[in-house]
Parts: structure tokens; C-alpha cells; sequence
């Protein structure tokens, strides 16, 4: 199993919380940095993050079960969040969301079987004017049609397997 | 299309980010010369006397609010920028900060000096990073250059910038759920007063500004205030503002218009019209929680108070058009849904008001309802209004009371036939 974060940036966080009068406000940061290391954020995630910082693990759970984009389940490699606001929605999203559920075989909420894609509903992604729009990781892809999903996909399964 | 002054978008070219060296070939960091050479009052002064209204949706004059800061005080002092733009159907800072981050730079270093902040942070949400990376390249030019740390440009003041990068969540938007969030505290809203001026991020003062609010001051102090005012088409109205058009027309971009510009030339002439040769039926004109405006409202100007004589709101200025096919309950119980997910929760007319709407517009739009439920509907509308801790649930309401006041006709419709007169179309 992967370690949850690298010893080094465990030390640099470390040494960023003493120099620093709030040691809270690298919470976010800190689970940002291990769920893009490790994935997502298992229990002991939140502990390491505790521990690091100095603080309570109550303290880095209320953050983390607050934000949507910290994931506390485990997700696939690839966390899709389809946007289903208003200018999406109004310019097929459901078309969208219906073609990415049959082309994965899967519903909101549920990993592939090969543990690829999570695929997750989105609030809005602030990309209106490319509606619709969906977001892999942390890059936005607008302008949906089927056919671009399908090329999308690919790219994005052949990133995975040229990371393995 | 008619060409209007383009101030903040005057060197965006498609696909690239203005760098530091062509940022100041094209006048950047004059604005900020020109504050370093006045008292911070002075440049106070000139914010106040543009007439510079927030741009992040409520409106708020900026050079009121920063004369509101207690500027003198000892002690740690913030500079907070909301990045954190999540109002469906708006996009605007997206593309500015693609375009032209030193805007936002030069802007928060104008505003550290005018309020005597030396440090700021710049708040950005988690599906920004694209403008994280480039606000941060930004900050690194600026601080060789000498325009951000020790002693900017010789003056003795010092400005440091930090970038926080979120994690999701719309709340994030309401400043002091902003400031619990940049905190690391769990980011509901904090009660108000005392408002951040008095006691802001870590309990200190605290300024926080809008995204392109903060862009926009470098051409105040450069230009003038006078100038600013020329900008504008409607008698009182000051200075451009950055539109993101959306939803059913042939153009949906990003534009930077004069404020005062009609609906009517926002959707006809940027927007290239209704797509596929439909009609206008009704839009969002700035935001996920501004009433609805329709066909009749065209001539209006897209203005503060113009809008808000026609009962609704200039907020973001994210224009969302919906064609004449489109079921209004349909996009209300869209509006709703988002709303009522993003409720962080804290209270009760928020979290069970707004789940509660959700039911009801389902069971319109499903056509199980009955005449019962739009009067229970309207009734929370009332409940809701005015009685939440923070404005999240009241702007969930724009929406739901425009819906009431536009379109009962159209919800009737739904309770009449037992179902959605526009579904197959």
C-alpha cells in the first residue's frame, strides 16, 4: 500500500506549521496534499494531518466531511464531476451524464470496475460559456458532445496506464 | 457589434496570459506608481470619488467599505480577495485571470497600501487551479520586479501575497464563511457585526474584495475617477463590467461591457441572438440568485438600479438566456437543487427551507402537486426571506419569488395537466 504522503513534505508542513502563529489554516492544504498523493483521505489521513499540524483530529474531520472535493471514500484514479447547474443543464448535461454513465457502466457515486473513474455530479465549475462542461482531476473540459467523451476517456485511460 | 473602451480586458488574446514585461508595456503597475506617490488616504479617496461598486454580486461601493477600515490601527491588518466565484452561471473572473492576473496584483498591492495591510491573500476555488498557477506566476514577477515584499518600489511599505487554494463548497463565497475557511475553521458564516473591518481573519481587521473589484482600481488610480465615470451608458451608472454570457444563445463568451447597456444589446448583439432561431423568453441577469427578467424587461439596463426597479438584481453580471421551449419550474428546481446542496447547513430556514422548496418544485414539475402546494410553496418563500443566518438562502429565493411573480400561469399549467407542458420538447 501507498504511504499516505512522502516523509519529506510531511517535514515541510512540519516546519510551515511551527513558523506560523495558525497552524489550522494549512488543514486544507495539508488534505489537498495527501489525497492528490494517495488518492483520497482515509482515517488515518485525517490523523496524519492532525499530527502534523499540532491539533485535534475533530478539528481537520469538520473541514474535511465539508468540503466536497476533499474525498473520504476511496475513489478511482480519476474523480469525474460532471457539472449539473443551471447553464449546463440547460444546454445538456443530461445527455452528457446519460452518455458517461453508459459509456462507464456506472452511476453517480460508483467507481469503474478496473477502479479508473469515480463519477460524481458537480455544482457549477465556472465554465458557463463552455457548457457543458465536466472536470477530470483538476482539468475542465467544456463544450461536451458524446464523441468528445469518448476521446476524452481514452486520453485519460491512457495517462493512467502510462502512469503505472 | 458596437466597440466599447475595454479596460480590463484591453490586452486579452485567446488562449494566453498577459506576463509581467507586456503587462507594463501596455501601462501596468501605473496605477500602482501613481498610489505610492499619494497618502493611503488619498488613494481612499479616489476609489470613493470612481464610484466603484463591488463587482462579486452584492454591489456594495468599494471606496465606501474601504473608508470603513480602520486604517490606523496597530497590529496585524488582512487583505482578503474572494476568488471563490461559484454563483452558476458565472465566469467572469475565470477569464480575467486567465487573461490578465497582474490586474489583481497590482490591484491588491493599491489596496494593501490604501488600507495598510501588508498582507494579503488571494482565495480561489478548488476547479480554479488553471488561475491559481497564473496568479501565483504573477506574484513571483511582481516580487522580482519590486512591486510586491520589502519596500515596493522604495516607499517603505510592504506586501506580501498568499494564494489559498480551496476544496468546493459555494458558501465559501460569503465572506466570513470565506474567512473561517482561510482560517481552517469549518467554513459556515460567522454573525455580522462585528463585520470583518472590525474583526475579520484571525479576529483581526480585515478588507475583502472581489476579484475583479481589486483588477479594476489600477485603471482608477492610472486613469482617474473622472474618467471611470465616462465610461458608463446609463446617467449615474460608472465604469465597465465584465458579462459572461450563458444557456441558450449562439454566443456564449465573456465580454466587457459599459454598465448601463441594454439587455436587449447584451443578448441581440454579443450574444448573437437566441440559438437555433428561437425566442427569448426569460434569463438570470447576473447569477444563479437574481430574479428572472423576460422578454418585456429587454430595454432595461443592465445597471444596479436600473435592475433593481424591475424587481431583480445586476449581481455577477452572468447573463443566462433561456429560449422559449424552456420550462421555468424546470429551472427554478435546478436553481433550488444547487441551492439547497450548497446550504452549509448552519440554519434551519437554510437547510429545511430550502430542501423543503426542492420537494415542492419536484412535485410541480412531476405533476404530483396540487393548488395546496403552491400556496405551501409561497408561504416558504415568506418563512425563508429575511430569516436566515447568512444571504445564501435569500438569494436562493430570487429565483423561486421571480418564478411566482412571472410565471404562476406556468405552474398552474403544470398542476392543471398533472405534468410538465414543455416535456418532449
Amino acid at each position: 500500500m501507498t504511504e499516505l504522503l512522502p516523509q519529506n513534505q510531511i517535514d515541510s508542513f512540519k516546519a510551515r506549521a511551527a513558523a506560523i502563529a495558525h497552524p489550522h489554516e494549512l488543514i486544507v492544504d495539508l488534505l489537498r496534499a495527501i489525497q492528490s498523493h494517495y488518492g483520497w483521505v482515509p482515517d488515518d489521513g485525517v490523523l496524519l494531518t492532525a499530527v502534523t499540524l499540532g491539533i485535534l483530529p475533530v478539528e481537520v474531520e469538520e473541514l474535511a466531511t465539508f468540503y466536497d472535493k476533499i474525498y473520504r471514500r476511496a475513489v478511482g484514479r480519476r474523480v469525474i464531476h460532471v457539472c449539473d447547474s443551471i447553464c449546463c443543464w440547460s444546454t445538456g448535461a443530461e445527455m452528457i451524464t446519460e452518455h458517461l454513465q453508459k459509456s462507464l457502466g456506472i452511476n453517480f457515486g460508483m467507481t469503474t470496475a478496473d477502479g479508473a473513474f469515480t463519477l460524481l455530479p458537480s455544482c457549477c465549475l465556472g465554465a458557463c460559456g463552455d457548457a457543458p462542461a465536466m472536470m477530470i482531476g483538476l482539468t475542465t473540459y467544456g463544450k461536451l458532445t458524446p464523441q468528445q467523451i469518448d476521446e476524452i476517456l481514452l486520453k485519460e485511460r491512457a495517462a493512467i496506464a502510462a502512469a503505472d | 457589434m458596437n466597440a466599447y473602451p475595454q479596460v480590463l480586458f484591453k490586452n486579452r488574446r485567446p488562449g494566453e496570459t498577459v506576463l509581467l514585461s507586456e503587462y507594463e508595456k501596455a501601462g501596468g503597475y501605473q496605477g500602482l506608481r501613481t498610489a505610492l506617490k499619494m497618502s493611503p488616504e488619498e488613494v481612499s479617496t479616489q476609489v470613493k470619488n470612481s464610484g466603484l461598486r463591488g463587482r462579486g454580486g452584492a454591489g456594495f461601493p468599494t471606496g465606501i467599505k474601504w473608508s470603513f477600515f480602520p486604517v490606523d490601527q496597530p497590529g496585524e491588518k488582512y487583505l482578503v480577495c474572494n476568488g471563490d466565484e461559484m454563483e452558476p452561471g458565472t465566469y467572469k473572473d475565470r477569464q480575467l485571470l486567465l487573461a490578465d492576473p497582474h490586474q489583481l496584483v497590482e490591484g491588491m498591492a493599491i489596496a494593501a497600501y490604501a488600507l495598510q495591510t501588508p498582507v494579503g491573500y488571494v482565495f480561489l476555488r478548488y476547479a480554479y487551479e488553471d488561475c491559481s498557477l497564473r496568479v501565483e506566476r504573477a506574484i513571483e514577477e511582481a516580487i522580482d520586479a519590486g512591486y510586491l515584499g520589502k519596500n515596493i518600489l522604495g516607499s517603505g511599505f510592504d506586501v506580501e501575497l498568499h494564494v489559498h487554494r480551496s476544496a468546493g463548497r459555494y458558501i465559501l463565497g460569503e465572506e466570513t464563511s470565506l474567512l473561517n475557511g482561510l482560517e481552517g475553521r469549518r467554513p459556515v458564516p460567522r454573525s455580522k457585526p462585528p463585520f470583518p473591518a472590525r474583526s475579520g481573519l484571525f479576529g483581526r481587521p480585515t478588507n475583502v474584495n472581489n476579484v475583479e473589484t481589486l483588477a479594476t482600481v489600477p485603471h482608477i488610480l492610472t486613469n482617474g475617477p473622472v474618467w471611470f465615470h465616462t465610461l458608463a451608458l446609463s446617467p449615474d451608472g460608472v465604469g465597465t463590467k465584465l458579462f459572461g454570457l450563458s444557456g441558450h444563445l449562439n454566443r456564449t463568451e465573456c465580454f466587457e461591457l459599459p454598465l448601463g447597456i441594454t439587455l436587449r444589446e447584451v443578448v441581440e448583439d454579443f450574444g448573437g441572438g437566441v440559438r437555433g432561431g428561437h425566442k427569448f423568453k426569460a434569463c438570470l441577469p447576473g447569477g444563479a440568485s437574481t430574479p428572472y427578467l423576460t422578454a418585456e424587461h429587454l430595454d432595461v439596463m443592465m445597471d444596479f438600479d436600473p435592475l433593481e426597479v424591475v424587481n431583480s438584481r445586476l449581481g455577477t453580471a452572468g447573463v443566462t438566456v433561456f429560449d422559449e421551449h424552456t420550462c421555468m419550474v424546470a429551472v427554478t428546481r435546478n436553481l433550488n437543487h444547487f441551492f439547497a446542496r450548497e446550504s452549509c447547513g448552519w440554519c434551519t430556514p437554510c437547510r429545511d427551507g430550502l430542501a423543503t422548496v426542492s420537494w415542492l418544485l419536484d412535485r410541480i414539475e412531476f405533476g404530483q402537486a396540487t393548488m395546496d402546494d403552491l400556496a405551501m410553496l409561497k408561504d416558504q418563500v415568506r418563512n425563508i426571506k429575511g430569516r436566515s443566518f447568512c444571504a445564501l438562502a435569500e438569494g436562493a429565493m430570487g429565483p423561486v419569488e421571480a418564478l411566482l411573480r412571472l410565471f404562476e400561469d406556468e405552474i398552474k399549467d403544470h398542476i392543471k395537466r398533472g405534468g410538465c407542458p414543455f416535456a418532449g420538447k
